[in-house]
């Protein structure tokens, strides 16, 4: 529902929400500039600006001082009224006061898009769908972040929506602000607000002329800074006065006498309209101005990251021949971006060649009565945030516990989600559940895919290819990356003498074109923790190995241990230098050192040292890193030993603590952090972040020591990763 | 040009208070408006008897009365009554652009004092009150007056 009320309001306005917001950041820009030439009134009374301003220009008309301090003169000049900005201690004029033509027309851009009342209702509407938005927005992040209490933990997810999050938490502030005043203006426009009409006009004056008027009792005592404008009275006409407002109201000034006259304060509806138009416009407060006109340069890019993410949910659903009543497949999708529907296509795809008739939806049209030859259904569940249900699941678990009797269709149920949030594949598993408890019987055990892993997908198809005694190849390409061959410059080699091999390979940089880099085309950049992906001879499905370089170091390493009958890392064992691959940068945002001065703790173990080694290698700020690095053998396999010693000499590395399983001592990175327990706990205690990269039984074995050692402090890995502070990357 | 001229030819005699019209001829007014490059502008047109006081609206160009408290000097003579320019309302008249009005003005408004003003105001700017102050006489008939603010020239011609 609210995605909804978030998702279209947005499409359907966002051109609109991109000119209103890109035409205020440039206006956004005006009252600083303004703000910086303009001389201050300072400390002088209205009285004093009133008289320096009158013995520089005789014929003077008017006097006004904009919201940022602006002093501006009307005086008459043969016959004519002319203008100038002026200095308020000399009244020299200093400056034209015409606002530059593309300014004039920027204002009426913003406010009508050129196109009077009905161009300035459109822009009080687009004002409206942003509070709506922003509003939305809000609540999505929190239930995506698991929480209002979370809105400002670190995102999670790699997708295009991660990235328009992370902007909107940023603006969305300053564009709530921006549209609540806007429309606050839009109001008064309209004659929405019950605004008064100011003081009335006096019809007792004395009749007489040739008062001083700087020596009028009220300006004497005004600040210079608190008036906004005082206008003579026209030459002749006794019946006319002086007009004068100020930040607080208005009233007039006899001609004859320097009397005040029917003195005015402003009403509680003006003196907010003043406080909106500054806080609006930036004029008077111009630092909180470019700030707003900041958060606008947000818009364009969330419209198009949330153009993006509908997108990428919309395309992957096509439609297909057969109908329901006539499928002997039923694949049921509930997902939240769309990236499951890719999936169940594949396999639609895959059974079709395979002769049999398939209908795809949307788990919430979940309806068994319609299935009137299936012989399969299919699940495949994402899951939101912590273990909500995605957008096309609608309410199935209430329809599936409100049948009379389960399904006589048999299901299997696949789990779409990421590892790196708390409550992996959450709803799949309540699907499952549910379904358990309903009685409906499942052919195939429940399974997870995790951030979209082909591996995973095509190891599920083959438990599914068994069960079904039929040869199905399940390779999914969910976007299939772009590689580019890459060459081996050098190669260090570890662990023949343990029966472990493995090198540290280093390839060089493919050199993007500017078109490419601009486009986004190119071999991109990364940072240690992200991934390269290889697609090896003979294989489909690429692997994935972790950086230990970033783009910045112009060398493209990753550190790699043979596995026995391993298509890959046989492969990349066997190059030589001058040998080429294909390869691709993938995105590993959930692996990624934070920015920040507290200590970091890095566990791991085997080849799992290769990123880990890439952030200390990145560490130019010498942040306190303490390395905790388990593997067989000190003369064997202590993968980077040179180099981080060497980091340790200059910085970079505070602490290395090694763990070896052969030799007298048998030794694992968890008896490391054991054995240092009170030393970690005082870390962890003083806000440091862990980050874990191996396998998963070390990876296991870690957690279980730090459960233990963090216990007595009311702290827990599972917490610690709630807060953004705890990373793993697990292979194997 | 000819497009950019707000052309407009009144049929009814323009009722001034206290002046049945006994005769009348018609009467063209131009003002045209200097290129001051904002919005278009609010012009209010009307006439003070000989002792200064107000006798009557002849035009109003400008739709929206929230605005018109900045023609103060048409605002102060009327206390901001729009019924004063019921019926005799039209656009806002933009930067460069003239204004064109033909009136049938009775024979006793001229030659006796009275005076024609127009207030002008943009939204933004400055308010330019008795932009144009003129007795209304045979003989300032078809000549061109400077205006103070926003209109550059004005003409009455019988």
């Amino acid at each position: 529902m609210i995605r909804s009320l978030h998702r279209w309001p947005g499409l359907v306005a966002a051109l609109f929400l991109i000119v209103v917001s890109l035409s205020g950041a440039i206006l956004s820009v005006f009252p600083a500039l303004e703000r910086a030439s303009a001389p201050s009134v300072s400390s002088m009374t209205a009285a004093e600006l009133v008289e320096s301003v009158q013995s520089a220009h005789p014929g003077l008309e008017e006097i006004s001082q904009s919201a940022s301090g602006r002093i501006t003169a009307w005086y008459s000049q043969d016959g004519e009224i002319v203008s100038a900005v002026v200095n308020p201690s000399t009244g020299e004029a200093i400056d034209s006061p015409e606002q530059s033509a593309f300014q004039q027309w920027m204002v009426e851009f913003h406010r009508s898009m050129l196109l009077n009342d009905a161009g300035r209702l459109g822009v009080a509407a687009t004002s409206c769908i942003m509070v709506i938005l922003s509003l939305s927005g809000l609540y999505l992040i929190a239930r995506r972040n698991g929480g209002w209490t979370k809105i400002l933990s670190p995102m999670r997810g790699a997708d295009s929506g991660r990235m328009h999050a992370e902007i909107a938490r940023f603006a969305v502030a300053g564009l709530v602000l921006s549209s609540i005043t806007g429309l606050w203006m839009s109001a008064s426009i309209f004659n929405l607000l019950p605004e008064s009409t100011g003081a009335e006009f006096p019809t007792q004056v004395s009749e007489q002329a040739g008062f001083e008027v700087a020596k009028a009792p009220f300006l004497l005592t005004l600040p210079a800074s608190e008036l906004r404008s005082l206008k003579f009275p026209a030459v002749g006409d006794r019946a006319d006065v002086f007009t004068v407002k100020t930040t607080a109201g208005e009233g007039f000034i006899d001609q004859g006498t320097g009397e005040t006259l029917n003195w005015t304060d402003a009403g509680i509806v003006e003196r907010i309209s003043s406080t909106v138009q500054m806080l609006h416009t930036g004029e008077g407060a111009s630092i909180l101005g470019l700030l707003l006109g900041f958060s606008a340069l947000g818009v364009p890019v969330m419209a198009w990251t949330g153009t993006k993410k509908w997108a990428a949910g919309r395309s992957k659903r096509k439609a297909r021949a057969t109908r329901i009543d006539e499928a002997d497949v039923i694949i049921m999708v509930g997902s939240e971006g769309g990236t499951s529907w890719g999936f169940a296509e594949s396999l639609a795809r895959e059974l079709e060649d395979k002769g049999g008739r398939i209908f795809v939806q949307a788990l919430s049209a979940f309806d068994p009565s319609q299935w009137k030859s299936a012989k399969l259904a299919f699940i495949f569940a994402a899951t939101y945030g912590e273990g909500e249900a995605p957008t096309s699941a609608g309410t199935f678990v209430d329809k599936l516990t409100a049948l009379a009797k389960a399904p006589s269709v048999p299901l299997a149920v696949l789990g779409f989600g990421d590892r790196t949030y708390p409550d992996f594949c959450g709803y799949a598993r309540a699907i499952t559940a549910a379904a358990k408890a309903k009685g409906w019987k499942q052919f195939l055990p429940f399974e997870t895919v995790d951030r979209q892993s082909q591996q995973d997908f095509a190891r599920w198809g083959q438990s599914l290819s068994t069960r079904l005694k039929s040869k199905l190849t399940l390779d999914h390409q969910p976007t299939a990356p772009k590689t580019r061959s890459i060459t081996l410059i050098s190669r260090r080699d570890y662990g023949q003498a343990v029966q472990t091999p493995g090198a540290i390979l280093r390839f060089s940089l493919p050199t993007d074109t500017l078109k490419e880099r601009v486009m986004g085309t190119g071999f991109g950049r990364f940072v240690a923790g992200d991934l390269l992906s290889i697609v090896p001879e003979g294989s489909n499905l690429p692997r994935l190995y972790s950086l230990s370089s970033a783009s910045k170091d112009e060398f493209i390493e990753i550190c790699v241990r043979k596995h026995t009958g391993g298509l890959c890392s046989s492969q990349l064992m066997d190059l030589h230098v001058g040998d080429t691959i294909e390869a691709a940068v993938r995105e590993n945002p959930s692996f990624r050192v934070k920015r920040s001065t507290v200590p970091l703790i890095l566990i791991g173990a085997g080849t799992g040292i290769g990123p880990l080694a890439g952030f200390v290698r990145a560490n130019k700020a010498r942040r306190p890193i303490h390395l905790f690095f388990g593997t067989r053998d000190v003369d064997s396999d202590f993968y980077y030993a040179e180099e981080l010693a060497a980091w340790q000499q200059d910085g970079r590395l505070a602490q290395l603590s090694t763990a070896f399983s052969r030799g007298s001592r048998p030794h694992y990175v968890q008896d490391a952090l054991q054995s240092d327990a009170e030393h970690v706990a005082t870390l962890v205690r003083d806000g440091a972040s862990i980050m874990v990269c191996g396998g998963r039984s070390m990876a296991n074995g870690v957690k279980e020591a730090l459960k233990d050692i963090l216990v007595q402090h009311g702290v827990s890995p599972a917490s610690l990763k709630k807060d953004g502070r705890y990373g793993e990357d697990i292979f194997g | 040009m000819k497009k950019f001229l707000y052309t407009l030819a009144l049929t009814a005699a323009l009722s001034i208070p206290a002046f049945a019209v006994a005769s009348a001829k018609p009467v063209t007014l131009i003002a045209s408006l200097k290129s001051y490059g904002g919005k278009g502008a609010y012009l209010a047109v009307y006439v003070t008897d000989a002792s200064g006081k107000y006798a009557g609206s002849l035009w109003m160009s400008g739709g929206k009365s929230k605005y018109y408290k900045h023609l103060s000097g048409w605002y102060r003579a009327t206390g901001g009554n729009s019924g004063e320019v019921a019926g005799i309302t039209g656009a806002s008249v933009g930067s460069g652009r003239s204004l064109k009005l033909t009136l049938d003005l009775a024979d006793t408004l001229f030659d006796a004092g009275y005076k024609l003003h127009i207030d002008t105001a943009v939204e933004d700017m400055r308010d330019g009150p008795n932009d144009i102050s003129v007795p209304l006489t045979t003989e300032g008939s078809g000549q061109p007056i400077k205006g103070k603010s926003y209109i550059s020239k004005f003409t009455y011609s019988m």
